[in-house]
Parts: structure tokens; sequence; C-alpha cells
């Protein structure tokens, strides 16, 4: 089976959900959820012919006279191709209940965009070249640009103006010349084990300048200062913000970096010149900055946006250190914060349908109202913080072990630093909202401050719907699953060839 | 039998039409004979496209006198390909005039306008086919005239003074052209391209080729709007009916280009030190200063048609840079970069004149949620702007690709640089209508009726099947460029 039959469920169920419309809701949302296992299981299919040892390619569609459209199967490509699926089908089990019990509008429009942004992860997962990496980018960014923009609020179109221009913009002043740039000096933009620009004769200075080309122009994978859009993309209804801004949209901008890295570059080129150490400072710098302003946010989702900023930036820094040991863990971590960051959204946009909280300093004693909500938040936090027995230690154990590995003690100390940070902006909610007394919802109303009438009792349950519910034991219980039982991803991230 | 007089049918069916359609009167009448010529225009271009692949270049001795004393058509694998886009363009602009024509033309005059275009097609088509330098005049004065008679159609009082303005400067590059020619004659004793590209080396006077040359590049640099030799090219495009802009867009400029690049290494070759100095000290700066300072002016203009108008002569500046680079590579990007922008332009324009076939006006901060209204409209103009600015599985981006690629396989860096910048202004005046088009808040008193008011089928239809053309070639962009590449050996290798 070639990849390119991956694209097929995600484009095939848009004529269904614009056919089923807003009259036959369910059948709409069926229809996607059978499209979703069928993505899930096609992709299974070929996880399965890939560790059979088959390699598979797709044919090919020569967009420019040397350079064609090509899809192709690769361990990193496996690992986000699975992720995606199985994320697509769990989000959009969650954003029924979401999108319900919050009363969108226009969800229609909302589903088929959806969609469209998961045919363009699956041809950047399976893309066999730089070009068809870059064309399924491009693609992504422009049919999310209208879930940005979806509340139509002057808010959410400033979003989208700043999305447009830092992602397009970047990608097209900065990822495309890089792009050009790599097949002029190579003759060749195909993914190589051990890299193509190896012995092409590049300065260690132009190597410096085209690697900056690449981490800066990947806009998605919001390296300060091209990091803006994160947060103000934050105006997206939850779901998208859930698999999009923390999964989808932003690993498809690491998923790059590292793909580069590892094909483009080769470790060895990477790690035996001194070409990345300008911009280690700059990965470390956001991963400590980002992780400070998260500090000082109150909303919700704002704080999870910059704590996204700062774990997408571990990945990057696991990609510029450039040992097998860091790539790994850069791969591994693209799949243990998109379980992590997933159940934090989920919790958010839980918390905001049933208790209308949006703001950090109203959830105290939310834990008495939706147990398992905070609980749920509890164990991803543990994953972005990288404790036992959430997954997310396993990644960072891998980088930090890179930076080792490099002879570079500094990168340790500032992962360090942001696991502390990372526990003060992250554990204080969770624990509040089980240790402390309850808050209503504040309404102002002739200028006072009071607490909504009709609010649940402090110890009456009130969880999200079921099917969001659903979702966010899913997502935390594969944070726990993926600590005890790290294996399979290893072996599969462990075939990845190096040289 | 027919076969082998397809080179000369390609000028006749169009200039006959004229006359016909004189004859005929009524506009439902002309409208017709105009659009069954184009259509066999098209046929014919694509007949011989498929001839030139198949068996090389085909030469045609009009009235059976042969070259060099007779005139001669020449089709080759440069210009057989540009036949079949502007004919292709014309046909499908001229089908989507249809409606709008009748709503802006006084109805008595629509057989003159059609007519016009006929002849102006037969002109530019001319232009393309011939092989003899002052026949080259011939149809370029031929497509000029009728062009200033179509422009001056437009039903703003200001599309006179365009009009009028475009033939003074018209005029001049005509006379350079034909000066030039003229010299090219005293100094070789020959007419006839093949003939000249032979006889230049060893000319009497080299003084006399020089001046030739200098004369007939900057004639055809004011005739294909290059800056800073753009100037009529605005108000025209503004003026004109939105009908005619999009043809022109499409073709005029193009055309004009194609007899530059015919002149400058067909005919003179690339032997001579004065071409290096053309290339690198006077094109290759005007491509540049173009691409950027129109792109800026693009930016800042309200109307979408003067907008358009600039970002063509921006546009045009990506053509010559590619041009100016005289490798296979470079070449290959302008003549690709040709076929793309004319379809991406025409297609713009198109979608312009729906909106002002509902609206009336093309002002850009009055579009106001337009989307709502005129959906199908909206698309069709955010689907080119992204190819305009070079979006992948784009037109734009096959030719902005080979552009950059070639600029810094020759070690341009900062040629390749800023022809990014400028697709970054792209984004930005792009942008600014999209903005307005999709965001815009409605106001009181709102400019724009409610309710669904789509452009008639007539229009969208032929407005999508450019488009599609378009994102064809974008995305089969290799066809394109195997195209454009066949084309840059055959001009690099001269005429064989």
């Amino acid at each position: 089976m070639s990849p390119i039959w991956t694209l097929l469920p995600p484009l095939l169920v848009i004529p269904f959900i614009i056919g089923f419309g807003e009259r036959f809701k369910n059948l709409r949302e069926a229809s996607i959820i059978i499209a979703g296992i069928w993505l899930l299981f096609l992709n299974n299919q070929l996880y399965n012919q890939f560790i059979a040892g088959k390699a598979i390619t797709s044919g090919e569609l020569p967009l420019l006279a040397h350079y064609s459209l090509k899809l192709s199967l690769e361990p990193m490509g496996l690992v986000f191709g699975l992720l995606a699926s199985f994320l697509w089908v769990v989000t959009t089990v969650y954003s029924i209940g979401y999108m319900r019990g919050h009363d969108e509008k226009n969800q229609t429009r909302f589903y088929v965009c959806f969609s469209l942004a998961i045919a363009g992860v699956m041809g950047a997962a399976y893309a066999d070249n730089l070009l068809t990496l870059f064309v399924a980018y491009e693609a992504i960014t422009i049919v999310t640009f209208p879930l940005v923009t979806h509340a139509g609020t002057q808010k959410a179109q400033n979003a989208g103006r700043l999305y447009l221009m830092l992602l397009m913009g970047g990608s097209i002043a900065l990822l495309l010349p890089a792009m050009i740039w790599v097949a002029t000096a190579a003759k060749t933009l195909d993914f190589i084990p051990g890299g193509v620009l190896s012995d092409v004769g590049l300065s260690q200075s132009a190597t410096a300048v085209l690697l900056a080309l690449f981490v800066f122009g990947t806009g998605k994978a919001a390296i300060m200062p091209m990091h803006r859009w994160l947060p103000a993309a934050m105006v997206a209804p939850t779901p998208v913000s859930a698999l999009l801004h923390a999964v989808a949209v932003v690993k498809t901008g690491v998923f790059v970096l590292l793909k580069v890295v590892t094909y483009t570059f080769g470790i060895d080129m990477l790690s035996t010149t001194a070409a990345a150490q300008f911009l280690l400072p700059v990965a470390a710098f956001t991963i400590v900055a980002s992780s400070i302003i998260a500090f000082t946010k109150d909303n919700l989702k704002a704080r999870l946006a910059y704590s996204t900023i700062s774990q997408l930036s571990y990945i990057i820094m696991a990609a510029l250190l450039a040992t097998t040991m860091s790539v790994t863990g850069g791969v591994f971590h693209i799949v243990t914060h998109a379980f992590g960051k997933i159940t934090l959204f989920f919790c958010a946009g839980a918390i905001m349908v049933a208790s209308h909280k949006t703001e950090i300093s109203q959830m105290k004693g939310l834990g008495r109202t939706m147990p398992i909500t905070m609980g749920a938040f509890f164990i991803g936090a543990l994953s972005i913080i990288g404790l036992p027995p959430a997954a997310g230690m396993w990644s960072k154990l891998f980088i930090a072990g890179g930076s080792l590995e490099s002879d570079n003690l500094i990168w340790i100390g500032v992962l360090m630093l942001s696991t502390v940070l990372n526990i003060a902006y992250l554990m204080p909610i969770a624990i509040n909202a089980f240790f402390e007394p309850g808050v209503g919802p504040k309404v102002r109303t002739n200028g006072h401050e009071q607490t909504l009438a009709g609010a649940p009792a402090a110890n009456e349950w009130n969880e999200a719907p079921f099917a969001s519910l659903w979702a966010i034991v899913v997502t935390s219980s594969v944070c726990i699953l993926l600590f005890l039982f790290p294996q399979p991803l290893m072996s599969l991230i462990g075939s990845i060839q190096w040289r | 039998m027919i076969a082998t007089q397809l080179p000369a049918l390609q000028i006749v069916i169009p200039l006959l039409a004229a006359p016909l359609i004189v004859l005929a009167r009524r506009s439902e009448m002309a409208w017709v004979i105009a659009v069954i010529a184009n259509i066999l225009c098209v046929l014919v271009a694509w007949q011989l496209f498929g001839l030139v692949s198949e068996q090389g270049i085909i030469r045609y001795s009009l009235g059976g006198w042969a070259a060099p004393t007779g005139i001669e058509y020449f089709v080759d694998t440069i210009n057989a390909p540009l036949l079949l886009l502007i004919s292709s363009v014309s046909a499908i602009v001229v089908v989507y005039a249809y409606h709008s024509v009748k709503k802006s033309v006084d109805s008595t005059k629509h057989y003159l306008f059609y007519a016009a275009w006929m002849l102006c097609l037969s002109g530019l088509l001319g232009m393309l086919i011939t092989g003899d330098a002052f026949n080259v005049f011939v149809f370029l004065e031929i497509s000029s005239l009728s062009t200033y008679m179509l422009i001056a159609f437009g039903n703003d009082r200001r599309a006179l003074t365009a009009s009028f303005r475009y033939l003074v400067l018209g005029s001049i590059g005509a006379s350079f052209i034909l000066i030039g020619i003229g010299f090219l004659y005293a100094a070789t004793g020959s007419l006839n391209m093949l003939d000249l590209s032979q006889r230049i080396p060893n000319a009497a006077s080299e003084r006399a080729v020089l001046v030739a040359f200098s004369f007939i590049s900057i004639g055809l640099m004011i005739k294909s709007a290059i800056f800073p030799l753009h100037a009529w090219l605005a108000n025209a495009y503004h003026f004109a009916p939105i009908s005619v802009t999009a043809f022109l867009a499409g073709t005029a400029t193009k055309v004009s280009l194609y007899v530059l690049l015919r002149f400058l290494f067909s005919v003179f070759g690339t032997q001579y030190n004065f071409e290096y100095l053309l290339f690198n000290v006077i094109l290759l700066p005007a491509a540049i200063f173009g691409f950027l300072i129109m792109s800026v002016v693009a930016v800042f203009q309200t109307d979408l048609r003067r907008m358009l108008a600039y970002s063509s002569v921006a546009q045009i500046g990506y053509i010559v840079a590619g041009i100016s680079l005289a490798t296979q590579a470079g070449i290959t990007a302008g003549y690709a970069h040709i076929i793309n922008h004319a379809l991406i332009k025409s297609a713009l324009f198109m979608s312009v004149g729906c909106i002002i076939y509902r609206l009336g006006h093309a002002h850009r901060p009055s579009l106001d949620n337009l989307i709502k209204t005129m959906p199908l409209t909206c698309a069709a103009f955010i689907i080119s702007g992204l190819s305009l600015i070079g979006v992948p599985l784009t037109g734009g981006f096959v030719s902005k690709f080979t552009l950059i690629s070639a600029s810094m396989e020759k070690g341009w860096w900062i040629m390749g640089g800023l022809v990014l910048v400028s697709s970054v202004l792209a984004i930005i005046y792009i942008g600014r209508v999209v903005d307005v088009m999709l965001f815009r808040k409605q106001r009181l008193p709102n400019p724009i009726p409610q309710g669904r008011n789509e452009a008639p089928l007539s229009m969208l239809v032929p407005m999508y099947v450019l488009i599609g053309l378009s994102l064809y070639l974008g995305v089969f962009g290799s066809k394109t460029l195997g195209v454009a590449s066949e084309a840059a050996t055959q001009l690099l290798g001269g005429f064989r």
C-alpha cells in the first residue's frame, strides 16, 4: 500500500461533512469518526509494512523540472502519521462534546478545514523530499487560517493576520530560499540518510546561515522571535488549539527541522562543525523566556500556549544538538508532548464548557466539581514537566543525554531550569484545584462583582459532556501507558538510519 | 493541404473576422463571430504547437515568395507555445467579455469593439509568428492602433487621456523600433531575421548595428512596460473596459517581451559585448528596481485595477530579471513566468471585472465583507492572488522557484533575496484586499447591497477555466518548465 492513500480518508470525508451539514449533525460527526478510524487503520497498515521491512514509495508528480512531489515511508514520518491520526479520532470525539456544549457557529466549515489540515499533516509526515514537505507545510498554513479566524471577532482577525504574516511570510522569505539553496548546492532535495550537504563544499558560516534560515523560516516551530502567532491563535476554538496548535501544526514545524537535520544536513555534519552552536542559545533562550512568560499568564490557554513554545524549543534544541540520542529524544518528545499538551488543552476546554472559567485564579477548588478533568490535568502536567509516572520523562531524559553526548553541560542546565519553571506554572493549578476552597465564576453587574447565580454547589459533580470527558481520559492514560511501555515506540524511532 | 497553410491561417482568421464583424453589425452576432474566430485560432495554434514539437521548425513563405526576398513566417519552439497561450487567453477573455461589454460599452458600438479586438489579436499573433523584422513592426502597429481604440472604449472619460498617453508613448516605441530596423537594413541589406542573424557578424558598420540594437531594445522596452518605461501602463489598465484590461494584461506586454527576446538572442546573438552591457547595466537594474518599487507602489493603491497594473510591472520585472541572467536556467524562468503570469494576471483582472460588474467600482476599502455576497468571485481572486504570491501548487511558485534557483546558480544571491522581498510585498498588497473581502465588518450605510449577488455564469465559467489552467500548470509545473527550457535552448543556440 502506498502512503498516498492516507490522504484519501480526510479528503473523502469532506463531501460528507458538507452534505450532512448542520441538519444531520450526528451523521456528519459519525462520518468524521469513521474516516478517522479508517485513517488510523491505514497508518497502522503502513507501520506493519514498515516493520516487515518493505520499502514503499508512492508515484511521483513532477512539480518542477527536476523535483517532484513524492511520498515514502520512514520511521520519523510513521511516528508523526500514527500520532496525528490517532489524535484526530480522539479530538473529533472531544469536539463533538465541546462544540455543542459551547454552541459554536459554522461547525461545518470548522470540520472541513480540520479534515484538510489532517490531509496536509499526512502529506508532511510521509514527504519523501523537501519540496513535498514544503508544499504540505504551506497547505497546512492556508487551510488552518479559517480556523484561527473562526470566531469572527476583531481579536480573531488580528490573530489571523499575524498567523499568515509570520507563517506564510516566514516560509516564503526564509524557508523557500533555504530550500532553493539546498537544491542549488546539492542538486537534490531528497531526504537521504546521512544528509546531502556533507560533501558539497559549504563553508561553516554558510552552513550556519542555511541552518538559521531553516530554523527561523519554519515559523510553525515557534522559536523566538517567530512565536507571536501561537498565543494569538489561541482565540480559535479549543479543539483547534488542542489538535492543531499543540500537535499538528506546531509539530509539523519541529518535524521539518528534525527531518532537515537528519536527512538534509546529516547529524555528523552538524555535530562536527560549529554551525549549530550559534542557534542553540536562541533555542535555550526561547525555552527559558517562554516558561517565564507562561508563569505570568492568568488565562489558562495563554499559559499553555507559552508552555507549548517552550516545549517546542526542546525539540529544536534536540535537533540542533544533532546526536543520535538527542534526535531520538526530539522525535520521542513530539509524541509525549503531544499527549501531555492535548490533555491539558482538553481540560482547559472542558473547564470552559462545564464551568465557564478561563482564568487560572478562578480555578481554585475546581477539583471538587470536576475531579476527573483535574486528575487528568495533573497527569498531563506531570508529563509536560517530565516526572514519572508520565511519558514526558523519557523524552526529556534522552534530550538531556544528547547534550551530555555532545559535551555541552550548559544545555542540561537549561533543561533543569525549565523543569523547575514548568513545575512552578503547572503544578499550582492542579494542587489548588483539589486543596483550595472553590470560587464561583464572577460576573460584573452594576460595577460589583458577584458570584454567578445558579452555579453548582461546591461539592456537586459538574463534568464536561461525556464525549469530551472520554477523550480526556484516553489521552491522559496514554501519557501513563507510554511511560510504562515505551518499547514499541523506541524501537520504531531506533530504526532511523542516521548515516 | 490545410496543414501546410496553418501559419497563414493563424493570422488570416482573426484578420478576416474583423470586417465580417463590421458587416454583421448586431452586437450578438459580432460577439459570436469573434468567439468562433478566436476558437479557430486556438485550434490552429494547437495544431502548430503539435507540429513543431513533432517535426521541429516550420518555415512558411508568404505568397510563395522565398525568403529573404519574401516575408517568411517562422514557427519554432520559442513562439509556438506563445501562439497557443495568447490565442487561448484571448478566447477565454472574449467569451467572458460579453456581459461586461454589454454593460459598459454603448450598444451601437459593440461591433467596433469586437472588430478592434480581432485586429488586435491578429496583430499580436502576427508579431509572434513572423520571421521578418519589418513585418514585426507592421503587426505591432496593427495591434497598437487597435489597442488605443479598445482602451478608449472605457466609460470613464479619463480613458481617452489614458489612450492618448499610450498612443504617444506607443508611437515613440514603435518609431524607435522602425528606426532600429532601418539601421539594420542599412547595415546588412536584409530584413529576414534568420538572414539578419547570419549577416550581422559581418556587417559593414558595427556602429550601425549598435545603433539599431539600442533603438530596437528601447522601443521594445517601452512596449513591454519594463520599468522605468512603464508610464503608459497604469492608466491604460485602469480606465480601459475591464475585459480589455484582462486581455491586454495576459497578452500585449508578453508578446513585446517575446519580440525583445527574439531580437536580443536570436537576431543579435549573445556574442556582443554591448549585450553584456545591456543585460547587466540596463536590464538587470531595471528589473530589480522594477519589481521592488512597483510592488511597494502597488501596496498603496486603493483601486484594484491600479494595484494589479503596478503589480504587472513588478511581475514583468521578474521576467526581465530571468532574461538578464542570460543563462539557460534564467531564460527558462523568465519564459515560464511569461506563461504563468499571463494566466494569473488575466484571471485576476477577470475577477475584478466581476466585482465591477456587480458593484460598479473596484475601490478596495469599499469591498466590505464581499465574500458574503460574491463568494465565487472572491475565491477566484484569492486563488489567483496566492498564485501571484507564489504559494506552492500554483503557477507562480513554479516560475519563482526556477528564477531564484537560477539566480543562485549564477551566484547572484542578492537578486534571489530581492525577489523574495518583493514576494513578501505581494503578500501585503494581496493580503490587504483579502483582508477587506473577508473581515471588514459591514458599515452603515452599507456600501454593498445585501444578499447573494454573484456575477453571471458566462463570466464566472471562463474565469474558472483560466484559473483551472493556471493551477494545472502549477501542479504539473514540469510541463511549463519543459517547454520553457526548450525555448531557452533554442534562444541561446541562435537560429538553426
